[in-house]
């Protein structure tokens, strides 16, 4: 029986070229029209050791990780043992080891594999030039069929320029692969994919942030480095000039937040990338942009926490300082991309909602979104670009922080003659002269409410599938939708009815939709990957959920598998 | 004056002024420091729409509210960054930034050094009154390690005080000048020289708090032209800052290192980003 989808992990230390071959091995399944992600996973050491390239690829869209893998690849086992755990084995997998490098570890003999041993090294010195990961791509594109063409015609790009004995080896290494894997049976083929397909992209999470920051209008990026959201910096720094815009690498985040509030003070959409530490540094002038109700964007890719926790994996833990890090009552927006390719139309629907609203918005991707790589549908033009409400009249009656039906006031921009004005982030009257009294704290802690809750934030809040009058409901955000909807697939495949409802729109809880959303659940199962269950104590703090709820959540660095849920939902 | 004011001007320095009635002390240095902003802004006969004033928290900290100009008031230590974002965004503006010596050598020293190396074009105007006037009169880094006068250190900081002149040359500012406010002409003539120069200019106004270092009345008697002319040679303003008593005014460095300031044309639609994504 053919697959839908197959998971195959690729291990080696430093000098097996299991990247290398696990990206070619991705690119040429696109190109064979097959759909897939890629992962990876490093060993403690900053370069070299061991690493593990995990992919899977299927003839349907996947964007998250399957309970195990069917096939692993291990050019060698190096410190295996130390991160097996990021590689449990489906059942009927297969583990192909070379035999020089000794016995299959014990850690694997509980899931009980098909071990099947290839002198990988022996085989790649039988070649001129040859190396292990390329026999390890021939043996794995035979395996799961994938035609060995679209390897070559990969490779001939890659190896353009090193000379014609470099293609050569890589083929004869992947005719080697090949033929060891006809030794191989028991392991079923991917099923042939959709040959009626349009465009399909390659990209990461934080590719995708960072495209979906510039579509939306960002002009601006000031910041400072951090794992794991250091990419979409590496991506905005060359792109930004191409449309007229620059990022600045900052001496640290209070100059990269406070950068942002000047040059967005100059009407220039600003965003900055950053992790859990560097978010706790720009609290206090996150604060400021809400005073000031000066835009931004701050794309936050968590990483395991508190302090420097685990800064290579991922975790769903600064919901909690996203949402209430800031001083006094400081309303602001908080979302969280539902997937990989969701990273483009999140960020770009948040410097939307900035720019309207004139607050910051903190976008929650993690490393899981941001650091693996899908392949996916082009995705559908996003008509959200950032506009900024500014003053009609320019003369000595502008207000800036005038009290409007909307709580949105028209900002004037420096260079507008008569409306001059200086942005306060001491309390200030509707001309943001600074004042402590009473009314006009009220009155500006009233309006900076009303405009970000009162906002229409329109279906772009949630995502639902499944059924829609199921009594079971999945209720999740963030990179935990990707499971949840699979499990979710899964249950109902077994003919249960269940509902998914994946929120976009974390802060300001949008409690007239969630309650919407769920009437009639009897079962509300919160999924989300961190210790606490942030998330379902969000909710519960400000709704009565339906019917019983059930929190499910567990912290990082190993990413949530779709069975958990699922054996969460069958004892329902 | 350097500058010569013209013959009518379009502007006058109450173009410049705002309704609202500084909070600050009768006889507070920064009354002066005010006026000489708004007096090199006339000089220049800069339409006040076209120049930002941002600044931190602190007493000075509240001057860009008495200006007619985009100003922003940020938080405590913040205002170099926030200018600097500004200016790199909109080189077309005029971007000045002011705040106090806590504000910019304390909190916000880290800002003060990179700010120095980056050079971005804009004048920083630090009102140095050793003592954290908002917060009634605590140390500030350029504080005499003796002073007694503060609740939280009776025996004084016992820390050797900051030089903030030294420390901008070392950290690569490329126009370092000092006057004392009770000298509003050469503070205004050393703003409008830091918002000709191009790149960082950092002008350290010595600045009396009269309500919490009210023996600052005597600077009148010790402040002295140190720095008749600006050198362009490191090596000679490193020493005449050996010799630098901490009231020699004047204008004492101006390096010829260009300002910072990335730009790009645009050259592609931001939708023609995702091309290269296609496979
Ligand atoms: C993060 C933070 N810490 C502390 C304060 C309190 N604070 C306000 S102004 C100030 C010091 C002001 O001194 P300085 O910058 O020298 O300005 P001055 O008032 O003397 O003009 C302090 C400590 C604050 N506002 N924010
Ligand atoms: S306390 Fe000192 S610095 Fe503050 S306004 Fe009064 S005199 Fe000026």
């Amino acid at each position: 029986m053919a697959h839908t989808s197959v998971s195959i992990a690729l291990t080696g230390s430093g000098g097996a070229g299991v990247m290398t071959a696990g990206q070619s091995l991705l690119d040429a399944a696109a190109k064979a029209g097959f759909y897939g992600l890629m992962g990876r996973t490093l060993g403690p050491q900053i370069r070299g050791g061991e690493s593990a390239a995990l992919l899977r690829l299927g003839t349907h869209p996947v964007q998250g990780t399957d309970d195990g893998y069917d096939i692993i690849v291990a050019f060698d086992w190096g410190n295996f043992a130390r991160f097996h755990d990021e590689m449990p084995l489906n059942p009927g997998s297969v583990v192909i080891a070379d035999p020089h490098n000794g016995a299959v570890p014990d850690v694997l003999a509980p899931s009980n594999p098909h071990v099947v041993m290839v002198p990988f090294h022996d085989l790649a010195k039988g070649i001129q030039g040859g190396r292990v990961n390329m026999v390890g791509l021939g043996l794995i594109a035979a395996l799961i069929g994938l035609d060995q063409a679209f390897l070559i015609e990969r490779l001939s790009r890659q190896l353009a320029g090193k000379g014609a004995e470099a293609l050569a080896a890589s083929k004869a290494g992947l005719e080697a692969g090949a033929g060891a894997a006809a030794a191989i049976t028991g392991v079923a083929p991917l099923s042939a994919p959709d040959p009626a397909r349009g465009e399909r992209w390659s990209l990461t999470g934080n590719e995708a942030a960072g495209l979906g920051a510039i579509q939306g209008g960002v002009r601006f990026c000031a910041a400072y480095p951090i794992t794991p959201a250091t990419d979409v910096l590496e991506w905005l720094a060359p792109n930004l000039p191409k449309v007229g815009g620059m990022l600045v690498q900052c001496e640290d985040e209070l100059a990269s937040i406070n950068m942002l509030l000047g040059a967005s003070f100059g009407g220039t959409p600003s965003v900055t990338a950053t992790s859990g530490p560097g978010l706790a540094l720009m609290t206090e002038s996150l604060g400021l942009a809400v005073a000031s109700e000066t835009p931004l964007v701050v794309v936050n890719v968590q990483r395991g926490g508190p302090s420097t926790g685990i800064p290579t994996k991922s975790e769903q833990s600064d919901l909690n300082i996203a949402v209430h890090g800031l001083h006094g009552d400081a309303p602001h927006v908080v979302t969280a991309p539902l997937s990989i390719g969701d990273c483009l139309f999140t960020t770009q629907w948040s410097v939307y909602l900035a720019e309207s609203l004139q607050t910051p918005v903190i976008v929650l991707s993690d490393q899981v979104l941001g650091q693996s790589r899908a392949i996916i549908d082009r995705p559908a033009d996003i008509a959200f670009i950032g506009r900024r409400r500014v003053p009609e009249t320019l003369d000595a009656s502008y207000r800036r922080y005038e009290l409007t039906a909307d709580g949105i006031s028209p900002m004037a921009l420096p260079g507008m003659e008569g409306a001059s004005y200086t942005a306060e982030g001491l309390e200030h009257n509707p001309f943001g002269h600074p004042s402590t009294q009473t009314n006009f704290h009220e009155e500006q802690l009233a309006k900076r409410r009303r405009k970000v809750e009162g906002f229409d934030y329109g279906d772009p809040w949630a995502m639902t599938a499944g059924d829609p009058d199921a009594d079971i409901v999945v209720l999740t955000w963030g990179s935990s939708t990707e499971p949840a909807r699979e499990a979710m697939e899964r249950v109902r495949a077994e003919g249960r009815r269940v509902r998914l409802v994946a929120a976009r729109l974390i802060a300001p809880v949008p409690v007239d939709r969630l309650t919407a959303a769920l009437e009639g659940a009897r079962h509300v199962v919160v999924v989300e990957q961190n210790h606490s269950g942030q998330y379902c104590n969000l909710l519960r703090a400000h709704m009565d959920l339906p019917g019983t709820v059930h929190p499910l959540h567990r912290p990082g660095p190993l990413p949530l598998r779709p069975g958990e849920i699922v054996d969460h939902l069958r004892g329902l | 004056m350097d500058v010569p004011l013209e013959e009518t001007p379009v502007y006058k320095v109450k173009s410049y002024k705002s309704d609202l009635k500084p909070i600050w002390c009768p006889g507070c240095g920064d009354f002066s420091v005010l006026s000489a902003i708004m007096r090199a802004l006339t000089e220049l006969q800069l339409p006040p729409h076209q120049v930002s004033l941002v600044s931190g928290i602190g007493c000075s900290s509240r001057l860009p509210a008495y200006s007619t100009l985009y100003g922003f008031h940020s938080v405590h230590g913040r205002a170099l960054p926030v200018a600097s974002g500004l200016k790199l965004s909109r080189p077309d503006l005029t971007v000045l930034a002011v705040g106090g010596d806590g504000d910019g050598f304390s909190i916000g020293g880290n800002h003060f050094i990179h700010a120095c190396r980056r050079n971005v074009d804009m004048t920083y105007i630090v009102m140095d009154n050793s003592v954290y006037g908002m917060t009634k009169g605590q140390a500030s880094p350029t504080t005499d390690p003796e002073w007694p006068g503060s609740k939280l250190t009776p025996d004084g900081p016992g820390v050797a005080a900051f030089k903030p002149l030294e420390m901008a040359l070392s950290a690569g500012a490329t126009f370092i000048a000092r006057a004392f406010s009770g000298d509003p002409l050469e503070v205004a003539r050393q703003i409008c020289e830091g918002i000709q120069h191009p790149g960082f200019s950092f002008v350290h106004v010595l600045s009396p708090c009269v309500t919490y270092r009210p023996e600052q009345k005597t600077w009148r008697e010790r402040v002295h032209e140190g720095f008749p002319e600006p050198t362009d040679d490191r090596r000679e303003a490193f020493l005449r800052l050996l010799d630098d008593d901490a009231f020699s005014t004047g204008i004492l460095y101006k390096g010829r290192t260009g300002a910072f300031q990335p730009h790009a044309e645009a050259t592609t639609r931001a939708v023609a980003l995702g091309d290269q994504f296609v496979i």
